[in-house]
């Protein structure tokens, strides 16, 4: 008699301790063997994109910091930017400096949540908490510039909610100091560490063709050995005035491109954030955040797409005015949801265990997939 | 310890249940308490956290709090498990865990059972375990329970191979299989434990130490493995399978999950204890006996030997909040490409040193 075997589905998530959020994914098993994988997206669908032609365009900046909220800085500079370049106006020196700088903080820390709940996914919860110690250093400087901790509303068009406290060069400075040492730790305690190499080395290998053809962007694309970062390709704001290096993936335990390789980029992409930070916090200049910032936005008929390095990737807004007050379309091009959908490619093949270790290292955020 | 209760209390059988349940009472209830708490202290403090501090001074009754919090809690069973199995199998793990430690001696006077085939009956009631999980992760027809079962009983199997070969290493130096015989010929000072050559004379002993080191080694990694715990815990692997084997259970049964892998820490650093650290015998001799003071010498030994096993459940906490979980191919490698054949390799050694 023949046995009957079938393969059996595993509904992972959307409660689930290690989905990031919540996505569900559909796993069809054979023992521990994973054959397929289907992610369900949807269960954070708040319209954005639908709300923000109700708005007007200085009111759409809130609705931006609820798409990445581990990087709501680097939103509302990407949406700030779009409009400016929209309606062609100036912004002084020190706003693009504090933009700057806090873009970069802002990268610091989204990478830093990205690293410590990778380390979890594997079964390390110290360095996490090591990390969000850090984290927290950088929360509490955003905090006292703008009152906020994680939804801050501060890059506003044509300038900036708030000019910065008188600590914040101070404070900036003892974080950088501090945090050089701490990513000597983390590679100590994690990075190199034996068993994080062997569950991460060759696992969910993307290589370069692949990641070009799926349209990765960010670390996940770097990881994969190629040179692409907006920062430097296309560059926006005052970026191409410091001096920073682009890492790429080296395959240095394993292949180009596997999950040892992303989580190690942003280790490296941290180290560059610091680099442009301490270019651009003693030269501040003085003036006005809120001169330029127009009493009210009406921009001219038309369209652009304008595109931005996020921690997660490229994010890129598409805005279309038909000369009224509000946007007649707004739509995001969402790093996390472009990085999402090669999922199912690297994850074939791979036990149960690796489908974490690589939705960990690909670093999705939910809020920003289904907007 | 039996023939005195039998004189105290004049009957067999009160003597016998008094003997059973003292160890459990006196001594594992109040360690699992302590350990829940130490564990979340050594985590907090490795972690730059402080930990509970709410309850009681730095937060020492906070284990207590949360064992009457799950007493309360409603006996929460979905409906689709199979209710007798799904019932039965915290008590099964419970009952495998706390009666390994019968045989435990916790100094020349307090041993539950002093039974020639101490050693081999402490690794086959420690299997009542894997039946127990078995139990669990099926009845509860949960995939996540199902999946974490598996691999769980799939580890603690192949990983009572390395431990038993190891054991019988042992065995093999001592000629024993009575605890109390193993303890106590390791007695006076520490270089006559076995870790360092047991009470063999001259170039035997030497030769032994190295093969002993790794013995304990490969013990260590190996009942690291068969208690669950990081970098092993495969079956419960929070990020992964949500809490394996034992997700569908709540309230008092899944504190029973959880205080059997505490009770099972320490019945293994206690065996390690035994077999390679002079068990209940103090490193540096006995202040009773240098005073003339003969009542303290047991109370000393429980000491000791106390110490000596927590001192081994501290490092297995240690490594939890330091190390990454392994996967279960790398799991399984481990056991069968290295700890086996270098276990019989020790085997072999030994039984030619032995022949010296």
């Amino acid at each position: 008699m023949a046995i009957k075997t079938e393969e059996m589905v595993l509904n992972m998530g959307p409660q689930h301790p290690s989905t990031h959020g919540v996505l569900r994914l559909e796993l069809e098993l054979e023992g521990e063997l994973v054959l397929n994988v289907i992610p369900h997206l949807g269960y954070l669908h708040r319209c954005f994109e639908k709300h923000c032609e109700a708005m007007t365009y200085p009111q759409v900046v809130p609705y931006t910091d609820r798409m990445d909220y581990l990087a709501s800085m680097s939103n509302n500079l990407g949406y700030a930017i779009t409009v400016e370049r929209l309606l062609g106006i100036e912004i002084p020196e020190r706003v693009e400096y504090i933009r700057v700088i806090m873009a970069e903080l802002q990268r610091i820390a989204s990478h830093m949540v990205a690293l410590g709940t990778y380390g979890v996914d594997i079964g390390a919860f110290t360095p996490f908490l090591f990390l969000f110690a850090e984290r927290e250093k950088i929360l509490t400087i955003f905090e006292e510039t703008c009152g906020a901790r994680l939804l801050y509303n501060y890059i506003w068009v044509g300038g900036l909610s708030h000019d910065i406290h008188p600590d914040f060069v101070r404070k900036t400075k003892d974080f950088v100091r501090d945090f050089k040492p701490r990513i000597t730790e983390l590679n100590n305690l994690l990075s190199y560490n034996k068993i994080f190499v062997e569950r991460t080395a060759n696992i969910g290998i993307l290589p370069a063709d692949v990641a070009i053809n799926y349209g990765i962007t960010g670390p996940n694309l770097r990881a994969s050995g190629i040179k692409w970062d907006l920062r430097k390709n296309d560059p926006y704001s005052i970026y191409d005035r410091f001096e920073f290096d682009i890492p790429v993936g080296e395959g240095l335990y394993g292949t180009t491109g596997d999950s040892w390789d992303r989580y190690y980029l942003r280790v490296l992409e941290m180290e560059q954030s610091i680099k442009i930070i301490e270019q651009a916090i003693d030269n501040i200049p003085d003036g006005d955040v809120q001169s330029a910032v127009p009493k009210r936005i009406k921009p001219p008929k038309g369209s652009i797409y304008t595109r931005v390095e996020n921690p997660k990737g490229e994010l890129g807004y598409f805005i279309i005015s038909d000369g009224s007050l509000n946007p007649f379309r707004v739509k995001v091009r969402a790093p996390s949801f472009v990085n999402m959908e090669v999922f199912n490619e690297l994850c074939k093949g791979h036990f149960v265990a690796d489908i974490i270790t690589i939705l960990g290292s690909i670093d999705v955020v939910l809020g920003e997939i289904d907007r | 310890m039996y023939d005195f209760l039998v004189n105290l209390v004049g009957n067999n059988i009160v003597a016998f249940f008094i003997a059973a349940a003292l160890p459990l009472f006196l001594f594992i209830l109040p360690y699992a308490l302590l350990a829940v708490l130490a564990e979340r202290k050594v985590s907090a403090h490795m972690q730059d956290r402080l930990g509970p501090m709410r309850t009681g001074y730095h937060g020492i009754l906070q284990t207590v709090a949360d064992i009457l919090k799950l007493i309360q809690k409603e006996d929460l069973r979905a409906s689709s498990t199979d209710k007798s199995l799904f019932n039965f199998a915290p008590y099964l793990v419970f009952m495998g865990s706390f009666a390994a430690f019968a045989v435990l001696p916790f100094s020349s006077f307090f041993i539950g059972s002093s039974i020639d085939v101490g050693l081999f009956y402490f690794l086959a009631i420690s299997s009542l375990v894997v039946a127990g999980i078995l139990m669990g992760g099926w009845s509860s027809n949960n995939k996540y329970s199902l999946l974490g079962a598996m691999r769980s009983v799939s580890q603690i199997i192949s990983y009572e191979i390395p431990t038993a070969v190891v054991v019988l290493t042992m065995v093999m130096i001592t000629g024993s299989l009575n605890l109390h015989t193993i303890s106590d010929q390791q007695t006076a000072f520490f270089w006559n434990w076995n870790i360092l050559g047991g009470t063999l004379p001259g170039i035997a002993k030497f030769l032994l130490i190295p093969l002993m080191l790794g013995a304990f080694i490969i013990i260590f990694i190996s009942t690291l493995a068969e208690v669950n715990r990081t970098p092993f815990d495969i079956p419960e692997a929070e990020s992964e399978l949500v809490a394996g084997f034992f997700t569908e259970y709540s309230g008092m049964r899944f504190a029973m999950f959880f205080l059997a892998e505490y009770a099972n820490m320490l019945a293994v650093s206690f065996l390690i204890t035994i077999l390679f650290f002079g068990g209940y015998h103090s490193p540096l001799g006995y202040l009773g006996n240098t005073l003339g003071v003969e009542w303290l010498v047991p109370i000393e030994q429980f000491f000791w030997f106390a110490s000596k096993g927590l001192i081994f459940v501290l490092i297995q906490m240690w490594l939890r909040w330091t190390l990454p979980r392994l996967r279960v191919d790398q799991l399984m490698t481990v056991c069968w490409k290295y700890l086996i054949p270098y276990s019989i390799a020790i085997l072999l050694l030994v039984g030619l040193v032995t022949l010296i």
